[in-house]
């Protein structure tokens, strides 16, 4: 079925990146609209593949292959075209690719869906053979070859990349030296008690976690290969790889190449990130962007970030984008609630609405732990009507449908904890938690909630809460 | 690499070594008597006769003696072939009890210790490898470096024991006699069970009741803190234990017939052959609750307890050939082809084998109760086809020697009857499903690598779509490797189970239906 495309016919969209967003964006547009001719062009990888899951082709738990989720005839059936080739610069003004082997390609409208590249800080002896951030299937073939039997490995930077290298690392029996400038891991984004529960889950596989520590140098060997660390406090810790895992941001250098001098062309409006507004327009018609490499003119919700860098907003934005090229009517994008995940070592995280590191004047939070220390719980709510207004779970997987629905229709903080045995989304025979976190709350706020008790039945039938 | 965990894998390897040598040791002395009592009665004088030639003779080697039988054996029956003598053939297999019979070699006057240096040498090695394993360690997904393990990835290690299996696999079904030595060492076990000497299907039982029992034990070890994958280890532990290797040889003790309980038709294919049924009707209260309990099961509880919670409740909890997959087998489980077109040749495969299994049931039965006056013989030919390509072939030797190469649930997959009839009953009408978090899931793909029906969940997973499929057998592995928290196996209201549109949440700007 053709649906209610605009200008359909001989439209030639490009789209440079063949991550989540541009990917999901073709499939989308072609869902909706047969005739429009497709390109994902990408250097990285002849197809799409899973970008979270590269730390699992290093640890041996996949293969490349495993990691694509269509099989490679999917783009052939579906009339998506793709090209494997590193875009050299853009002409906006002719519609027109050039590649780095100089062969070019016209489009009619493009999307950039470029993504990210790992942060550095100019520190000094950054660019040393054996030093590297993790972001790219380059990056880990890269890292393949810098790890090759080597003996100590040092990991820089407490966020989710940098405990993902960690664990890829020590799955190789590499020791780790793993520096965190916060006092807590990740404590800009999780409470203490929540970064405090993984701080202890890390030592606990034996990384030797280095809280408020800052990278100072890192030394050379004299043959140009990385030797050791030296930290701001002046301790020299010696390795044979660095990994630098400071954050990412937008892969847009390329973009305005060739542009800049000639104030005759039209460049690219570029921030941190490619600037577009709420329908992820750029300045220059015909040209859109999506992902991580976009940047928002103005936040899309005020818990939201101008630049999101997550998998599910990418897809997200290439969603909404393939309604609006395809669409008489253009929506802009209106992300619903917050959610997102990770897992650090063995503790998965997964977290809906908005939960804060440290929590404000007009807010409260109920926090619960497993006595075991491997599973929390912490429900974020407004102190003057007691709604829910976000959560964090560790080590206990939660429902995403009930807390959408929760926050977004403002349940009360006694109601969700009264039935939360409804969102638990723990395997079967699992241990259940529901008691527990009654039995601390009725003590914190002086309740007599009680555990709704299940008929013999409905267990036996292993019905649903 | 752990001391007893290094010493354990060197006595595992010799003793599997020497009970693959094993065979080819000792000699053969074939006498009069013997053949007298191996031989059944309307064959005595015949063989008798034809063996006469081999009285008193030493034969230094299983080959030699089972190579001079087999001369004077097929002499005997070509002449009768080519005179088309048909009555006088014999079609029985005698190399068998008479190689077992003329046995002399060390092992039938010292089986105790040859089963001591293989089959409890290798349990002992295995469970030295295995205790140690991830000690220290805390809980969570112990999959690291399989890709690079030459025995997981259908490396060298990987092929040479893919062949080890299959060549087993043949000599037990087709050349038992040449396991005769390996049959005498599990001969007093067997008396004691049951008071008979062993077959090689005694031998075989034995064999993988240990498998499942040493190989759960590592399951315990590798899924610590997994409390699903715990208990239905443990389930498919008991089952084969009792169900499918104790109970029957008491069974055989009382002088009943063979008889697993929890084996259902068509898997258990031979159910409704006349030697079953007679045999179940001349047995009295206990055989005749054989019988109904046998149907009850095909009736009602495969309809019932699927519908409940899907085909799990007897695949991946009950079934012995889904207990050795799920045990002995889930090093190999990520070597699942999850191609659409390996999807399309199952349903073909399956689902004829299902029609194959009723349709010569069906003519079993009919020709049962005429008499065996429709169709005479017939129904042998089918039960010999059957039995040898379903039962013997692709069951067994494809089913578990392939365990290396194309994954541990090859038979369970493609070929199992039983499989299809309950995942016609877990596809139409039944309350399990796989539920899907939500937008939780980033495609990273360990689901369907890891799903040993070779699924491709992700597939559903990153749509927002449940998981109902009839070949999915509830292992639980998928559940267990997301590192979202994505997957859920459960048992609902039927209401929303399949979802053909579903809708990712997330996104409020429009209703994308994937």
């Amino acid at each position: 079925m053709i649906g209610p495309s605009t200008n359909s016919t001989d439209r030639h969209v490009v789209i440079i990146g063949n991550g989540i967003s541009g990917v999901t964006c073709a499939r989308n547009i072609r869902k909706k609209d047969f005739q429009t001719r497709i390109t994902i062009i990408s250097g990285e990888t002849a197809h799409f593949f899973s970008r979270t899951a590269l730390m699992y082709i290093y640890m041996g738990h996949m293969k490349y292959e495993h990691t694509k989720p269509y099989e490679d005839w999917f783009w052939e059936k579906n009339r998506i075209e793709l090209k494997q080739a590193w875009v050299d610069r853009v002409d906006f003004e002719e519609k027109n690719l050039i590649f780095s082997d100089k062969s070019q390609m016209q489009y009619d409208v493009l999307v950039l869906a470029t993504g990210s590249k790992p942060n550095k800080y100019g520190w000094k002896g950054q660019e040393l053979n054996g030093v590297q951030g993790l972001y790219s299937m380059q990056d880990l073939e890269l890292m393949e070859k810098n790890t090759h039997e080597i003996q100590k490995a040092v990991v820089v930077g407490g966020g989710l990349i940098g405990i993902e290298m960690a664990e890829m690392l020590m799955s190789r029996d590499i020791p780790v030296t793993f520096l965190v400038r916060e006092k807590n891991f990740w404590d800009n984004i999780l409470p203490v008690e929540e970064s405090k529960l993984i701080n202890r889950h890390i030592l606990e596989h034996h990384i030797d976690l280095r809280l408020e520590t800052e990278l100072e140098e890192i030394i050379d060997d004299g043959n140009g290969k990385v030797k050791a660390v030296k930290t701001k406090s002046g301790e020299v810790i010696s390795c044979e790889f660095v990994g630098l895992t400071v954050g990412v941001s937008p892969n847009i250098d390329f973009l305005n190449k060739g542009n800049e001098s000639n104030s005759e062309k039209p460049t690219l409006e570029l921030s941190r990130g490619i600037l577009i507004d709420a329908y992820f327009k750029t300045n220059i018609p015909d040209v859109y962007a999506i992902g991580d490499c976009a940047e928002f003119k103005n936040a899309p919700a005020p818990d939201r970030k101008s630049i999101e860098q997550v998998w599910y907003t990418g897809r997200m934005h290439g969603e909404t984008l393939a309604h609006n090229l395809t669409s008489r009517k253009s929506v802009s994008y209106k992300p619903g609630i917050w959610f997102n995940s990770a897992k650090f070592l063995d503790i998965e995280y997964q977290t809906y609405g908005f939960v804060p590191a440290n929590i404000g004047d007009n807010e409260d939070s109920f926090y619960w732990e497993a006595s075991n220390g491997k599973a929390c719980l912490r429900l974020f709510f407004s102190k003057s009507d007691q709604k829910l207004l976000g959560i964090n779970a560790f080590g206990w997987r939660l429902r995403h449908e009930y807390f959408d629905k929760a926050i977004s229709k403002g349940y009360s903080l006694e109601k969700v904890i009264s039935e939360i045995d409804k969102a638990n989304f723990n395997p079967e025979f699992y241990k259940p938690f529901h008691e527990e976190v009654l039995k601390k709350y009725n003590m914190e706020f002086g309740k007599t909630l009680k555990l709704q008790k299940q008929s013999f039945f409905k267990k036996l039938i292993g019905s649903r809460a | 690499m752990n001391i007893i965990l290094r010493i354990g894998l060197i006595l595992f390897v010799l003793g599997l070594a020497i009970f693959s040598v094993l065979p080819f040791i000792g000699s053969y002395q074939l006498e009069q008597e013997m053949v007298e009592n191996e031989v059944k009665d309307i064959h005595l004088d015949a063989m008798v006769e034809v063996l006469r030639p081999m009285y008193g003779q030493y034969y230094e080697s299983n080959f030699a003696f089972i190579s001079d039988f087999n001369e004077n054996f097929d002499n005997y029956n070509e002449k009768l072939k080519a005179n088309e003598d048909w009555d006088k053939v014999i079609w029985d297999d005698y190399a068998y009890p008479l190689t077992k019979a003329a046995s002399t070699g060390p092992v039938s006057q010292n089986p105790y210790f040859y089963l001591a240096i293989t089959v409890c040498l290798g349990v002992l090695g295995g469970l030295m490898y295995i205790f140690p394993l991830h000690r220290n360690e805390p809980e969570g997904i112990k999959n690291d470096g399989i890709y690079f393990s030459s025995m997981k990835a259908r490396g060298l290690l990987g092929i040479i024991t893919g062949t080890w299996l299959i060549v087993f696999y043949i000599i037990l079904y087709w050349f038992p006699a040449y396991l005769t030595n390996l049959i005498l060492m599990v001969d007093p076990l067997s008396i004691a069970l049951s008071g008979n000497p062993a077959s090689q299907w005694f031998l075989y039982g034995f064999i993988y009741t240990l498998a499942i029992v040493v190989m759960g034990i590592r399951m315990f070890r590798k899924y610590k803190g997994n409390a699903y994958q715990t208990i239905r280890t443990a389930s498919v532990m008991f089952f084969q234990l009792a169900f499918a290797f104790l109970l029957p040889e008491i069974l055989v003790l009382l002088n009943m017939p063979w008889h697993d309980f929890k084996n259902i038709w068509p898997l258990d294919y031979s159910f409704f052959y006349d030697y079953r049924i007679d045999g179940m009707l001349s047995s009295g209260a206990l055989g005749m609750f054989m019988l109904v309990w046998g149907i009850i099961l095909i009736v009602l509880g495969v309809p019932i307890f699927t519908y409940f919670y899907g085909k799990r409740w007897y695949c991946s909890w009950v079934c012995g050939c889904g207990g050795l997959a799920e045990t002995l087998g889930d090093p190999y489980r990520q070597l699942s082809d999850k191609s659409l077109k390996s999807w399309q040749i199952e349903r073909y495969m399956i689902h004829g084998v299902l029609v194959f299994a009723v349709l010569m049931t069906a003519v079993t039965i009919a020709n049962y109760f005429s008499g065996f006056a429709i169709l005479g013989n017939a129904t042998d030919q089918l039960h010999s086809v059957y039995g040898f390509l379903i039962g013997s072939a692709f069951a067994g030797v494809i089913g578990t020697g392939f365990y290396p190469l194309m994954g541990n649930r090859v038979w369970c997959r493609f070929g199992c009857p039983l499989a299809a009839y309950l995942g016609l009953v877990q596809r139409f009408k039944s309350r399990f499903r796989i539920t899907t978090n939500g937008g939780q899931c980033i495609s990273c793909g360990n689901c369907s690598t890891y799903c040993e029906m070779g699924i491709d969940v992700r597939w559903y997973a990153q749509r927002g779509q449940n998981i109902v499929r009839s070949s999915c057998v509830g292992c639980g592995v998928c559940s267990a490797v997301c590192p979202r928290g994505v997957l859920k196996l459960e048992n609902a209201d039927e209401e929303g189970r399949i979802n053909e549109m579903p809708i990712i949440i997330g996104n409020k700007s429009i209703t994308v239906k994937s």
